[in-house]
């Protein structure tokens, strides 16, 4: 039986360590392959790098710190954050990232996502949508729309019919990150990444909300989610990814231990 | 001295990049000659068994590590590399190397909460020891993607097993080659372990 897995989230400017509060107000907070290289060791299960600034002139910056990134981990990692081509993606994966993640540009031209599964594979893709909760309406009977670029602007897409035709596409697992709960510590929305992952039949990540272990623990189990991301609770230290685990672990998760 | 396999599936430059880890000087290679001669061969690979086949037919790379193989060459199959080691494949209904009796079957899952592929960490039990498997308790794990699996004929090929729905054997040998149905370059510190404990080998089932 597979795993569930604690994923670590590091977003990085300029090739250095930032952390966002609601998506806005963005600050440095270290060198995020010392960071990375100690999540590794500490028993992360996967690492995901946003690019936050995502710019064409930090393409080249972005590849080079990826081939850093993979000569100290070894496990899988994937690297979102303004890939808008077959060559962005195939790049960043020739230069050792497991997988890449698509959210703008999908949103922008959604044969992105069947042409990035066609030339690495479904099991690379990974759909990362930023998705905040609205009132249910004849557009977006679902009640959550999708928002781009860095969770800035709406979009009046229904984020689970997003989420069905990016599976349909090609995209091998979901990324869901709440807007609304992002950065708030209060907890990941259960309700949305449950209705997510019981309507697809590929992985899903849960983000957005972590702030205590048992958070964790709900987006698992009530949630459905295969696994849950995470981002300030460790880079400020309130818990080790050792910690987190052993927590789930205890609380009869299956996450892998022997590390 | 490792050598690599290129053979165009999928990015071999991590399996470098864990041998570098463990301090094992590895080559890649798509040369034929440079394989045949091999003191270690990692055949790794991702992808489709019926293009990796054409390629290796192709370059004529399947004669060098059927020669390598008879030669008594330590051989680590990694993935794909575990898959067309065996007589045939179902994904495309291919001939394959025949090196061990056998085929390759996809997952026929009847839990619809299943998926395929099979990704993520999952728990590698052990059948029988083999040198390349020391040291691994019950309950570790090892990092898997994959939609088809080795089925070897013969039990005495199969060293250890995972579960995905059904049982699947995830590492085989026979002789001086052994193989992982998962990847040891991306499993972490077990992982670069059995890379290590391969960097060693002298292709004997003894300890």
């Amino acid at each position: 039986m597979l795993s569930k897995r604690l994923v670590v989230c590091l977003d990085v400017r300029s090739g250095k360590l930032a952390k966002s509060i609601k998506f806005v107000d963005t600050k440095d907070i270290g060198d995020p392959i010392t960071k990375a290289r100690q999540y590794y060791e500490d028993g992360v299960d996967e690492l995901v790098f946003y690019d936050i600034t995502a710019s064409r002139e930090n393409r080249d910056i972005m590849i080079d710190f990826v081939e850093k990134v993979a000569r100290q981990i070894f496990i899988p990692f994937s690297v979102g954050g303004g890939i808008r081509s077959v060559p962005d993606a195939t790049k960043l994966r020739n230069a050792g990232a497991e997988k890449v993640n698509v959210n703008t540009a999908a949103v922008k031209r959604k044969e992105l996502i069947s042409e990035i599964a066609h030339a690495i594979g479904s099991q690379s893709t990974i759909l990362s949508m930023d998705i905040r909760k609205v009132d249910p309406n004849k557009e977006m009977p679902s009640g959550y729309e999708i928002v781009i670029n860095g969770g800035v602007t709406p979009t009046g897409i229904d984020a689970l019919r997003w989420a069905k035709t990016g599976e349909e596409l090609g995209a091998g697992e979901l990324v869901i990150n709440s807007i609304d709960a992002d950065g708030t510590k209060d907890g990941y929305e259960i309700n949305l990444t449950r209705m997510m992952a019981d309507s697809v039949n590929i992985p899903v990540i849960a983000s957005g909300g972590a702030g205590k272990p048992e958070h964790l623990y709900d987006v698992l189990t009530e949630g459905h989610a295969d696994a849950a991301l995470v981002a300030s609770i460790v880079h400020y230290g309130e818990y080790t990814c050792r910690a987190l685990k052993e927590y789930l672990h205890n609380r009869g998760i299956k996450i892998r231990m022997n590390y | 001295m490792i050598t690599i396999i290129d053979y165009n599936a999928g990015n071999i430059k991590s399996v470098q990049r864990a041998c570098a880890e463990v301090g094992v000087e590895a080559i890649v290679t798509s040369d034929p000659t440079t394989v045949a001669g091999a003191e270690k061969i990692i055949f790794p690979g991702v992808g489709a068994a019926p293009s990796a086949m054409t390629y290796l037919k192709k370059t004529g790379l399947d004669e060098a590590l059927k020669d390598a193989f008879n030669a008594e060459i330590p051989i680590l199959g990694i993935c794909l590399g575990a898959q067309i080691i065996l007589k045939s494949s179902d994904e495309g209904n291919r001939k394959c190397l025949g090196l061990v009796p056998g085929k390759t079957v996809r997952f026929r899952l009847e839990d619809k909460l299943l998926k395929i592929p099979h990704m993520g960490w999952n728990e590698v039990t052990l059948v029988q020891p083999h040198p390349l498997l020391e040291g691994i308790q019950p309950g570790d794990e090892f990092y898997f993607v994959h939609s088809y699996y080795p089925q070897p004929a013969d039990k005495k090929n199969i060293y250890a097993v995972s579960s995905h729905g059904t049982d699947f054997c995830c590492a085989l040998g026979s002789r001086n080659l052994f193989a992982t149905q998962f990847h040891p370059e991306k499993s972490g510190r077990l992982g670069l372990q059995l890379l290590e404990r391969f960097a060693r080998w002298d292709g004997t089932l003894t300890a």
